[in-house]
């Protein structure tokens, strides 16, 4: 008897913490839900092809996004040339050639804090050394460069992660199979990290996407009549648009703001997508 | 029969493939292997006996330069594989570990590859253009006694197999290197008996044509399969000799205790 007794205890403890649980999940998906139906509400009626392809302008019902939107575009694919290649550079090394010393734990310690610093710190250093210091001027590239930085420490650890999965037995095989480090990364750890990577590289891009503060820092302008012609041009990004749209008096204005919500909201939905789809289909090569 | 007509020419040890010499291993400031002097005869098998963290595995590891693969470790004394010293400065690990393969205590397959990749793997790696693949799969897994089971199915990924047809392949896969030593990690010890005695089956085929070194905690097994037995304990070679010798009229009371299951 005594047992039931505590068996019951011991349940309902469980069915509060379980409440509790429940709730904690609810919560996030209610808010995101109260989101996105003020957007809707608000901006579903602007949501049309001439929003999408339009210009912006001073009258809010013929204002489009389309400087914001490929100004996004070409953000992150600039951005994700330079993290990339930086991010996973770094990892390698950090995760397969450093050797355990004061240094290399000091560069850990520091790429963890560096991805705790507030996004407008990023836009100073940007704004000092891109814009400024290397002449780059508030062009696409120094927005590029800003935002890549604001990304590497996340690269950095998400591909170390997925690096340190690759079990250790499977490096041994390959050097006792008479590959050097090289060809051992190269022919065995990366493919089988890659998926893994992929996908955490792809939501840290969505993230950038959403970013505003360094942006503006670095002087991205607020009203662009023109698209993006090369990679020194200036230029806008959504966020930015959107931030200028929701600061003017008009009421109009914040239709539009809310419109552009939504459309920024799909993309990075998409983003997301893209990283759920690409893991399964790429994790579909590799047999655990 | 065959551990029968070795047995006439005396002495097996006196043109050993291996030997190492006054070997010393460490693991940071730890000793692994305390002077190891070992002489590993060619075309013969060559078990390795022990209690755990006697150090058996350190000195396989020593054979193909994979000790030093792990940071913070170091050897002292020499190795010598046909007399050349390995650990000499002219020497390649690289190179080394092609004429000396090994298998893992836990089947390593590639997971990212087919039975038949993983076969032309180490080939592939070491760049070497493989015109005759098919005919390098076939012999490999045949010598590895796992061609009659995948031979349709040579394009199914390497990790679809049992864990015993996994070791074989892993097997396949070090003997594709055509390597002169392979050396074995408790080859075994994540395999269940029938996969086990298939291993041991084609460890007695491998005799003759490879120099075998097979670390094992299994002594039944090391008494099957070896000619010739080296039983470590604390990083120290108590006892080398034929294996019969070890397990029948060892010379020191260590081994027999050992041996005979007292402890360990």
């Amino acid at each position: 008897m005594i047992f039931k007794k505590k068996f019951i205890k011991e349940s309902t403890s469980e069915n509060a913490f379980k409440a509790i649980c429940f709730v904690a999940i609810l919560l996030p998906i209610l808010l995101i839900i109260v989101l996105i139906g003020d957007a809707l509400i608000d901006g579903w009626s602007r949501l049309n092809l001439d929003f999408l392809l339009g210009l912006p302008s001073r009258k809010a019902e013929i204002a489009g996004l389309l400087p914001a939107l490929m100004g996004s575009f070409y953000l992150m694919l600039l951005t994700a040339a330079i993290a990339i290649p930086l991010g996973l550079g770094a990892a390698i090394y950090l995760e397969e050639y450093a050797s355990e010393s004061f240094l290399t734990s000091l560069i850990e310690i520091n790429i963890s804090n560096l991805a705790g610093v507030p996004s407008i710190i990023y836009g100073l250093l940007g704004l000092e050394i891109f814009v400024r210091m290397s002449h780059m001027g508030r062009s696409l590239l120094a927005g590029a460069c800003t935002l890549a930085l604001l990304l590497l420490p996340m690269v950095i650890m998400v591909s170390r992660e997925s690096l340190r999965v690759v079990p250790k037995s499977l490096r041994e095989a390959c050097f006792a199979l008479g590959a050097d480090r090289f060809q051992t990364i190269w022919k065995v750890v990366l493919p089988m990290s890659f998926p893994g990577a992929l996908t955490g590289i792809i939501l840290s891009m969505a993230r950038a996407i959403g970013e505003t503060a360094p942006l503006i820092t670095i002087g991205a302008l607020t009203y662009v009549a023109f698209l993006p012609d090369s990679i020194h041009s200036a230029f806008t990004a959504m966020p930015i648009q959107i931030f200028n749209w929701i600061s003017r008096p008009q009421k109009d204005f914040h239709i539009n703001a809310a419109a552009g919500i939504i459309v920024l909201l799909l993309v990075m939905l998409i983003l997301n997508a893209l990283a759920i789809w690409l893991r399964a289909r790429l994790q579909r090569k590799v047999y655990w | 029969m065959l551990k029968q007509d070795i047995k006439k020419p005396k002495n097996i040890f006196r043109s050993p493939k291996m030997r190492s010499d006054n070997l010393k291993a460490w693991f940071g400031s730890h000793e692994a292997l305390n002077e190891i002097s070992l002489s590993i005869p060619t075309f013969h098998v060559t078990a390795i006996i022990g209690p755990s963290g006697c150090g058996k595995s350190t000195f396989i590891r020593c054979l193909n330069r994979m000790h030093e693969v792990v940071p913070g470790t170091r050897i002292q004394g020499n190795v010598y594989l046909d007399e050349v010293d390995i650990y000499g400065s002219s020497i390649n690990p690289v190179n080394l570990r092609k004429r000396v393969g090994m298998v893992f205590q836990k089947p390593n397959p590639f997971p990212t590859m087919s039975i038949r990749d993983n076969v032309l793997a180490g080939l592939r790696l070491q760049g070497m253009k493989t015109y005759d693949s098919d005919e390098v799969v076939e012999k490999a897994l045949v010598r590895a006694a796992l061609w009659d089971e995948v031979k349709d199915i040579l394009k199914r990924p390497g990790l679809s197999l049992s864990g015993g047809q996994q070791q074989r392949l892993c097997i396949a896969r070090a003997l594709a290197l055509e390597p002169e030593v392979l050396l074995m990690d408790e080859p075994c010890s994540a395999l269940d008996p029938i996969a086990s005695a298939k291993i041991e089956e084609l460890i007695h085929e491998l005799r003759g044509k490879y120099t075998v070194v097979i670390v094992t905690h299994n002594m039944q097994q090391a008494a099957r399969v070896s000619d010739v037995t080296a039983f470590f304990y604390m990083g120290k070679l108590v006892e080398f000799d034929y294996t019969e010798k070890i397990f029948t009229n060892p010379k020191y009371k260590k081994t027999e205790e050992y041996v005979t299951g007292r402890f360990g």
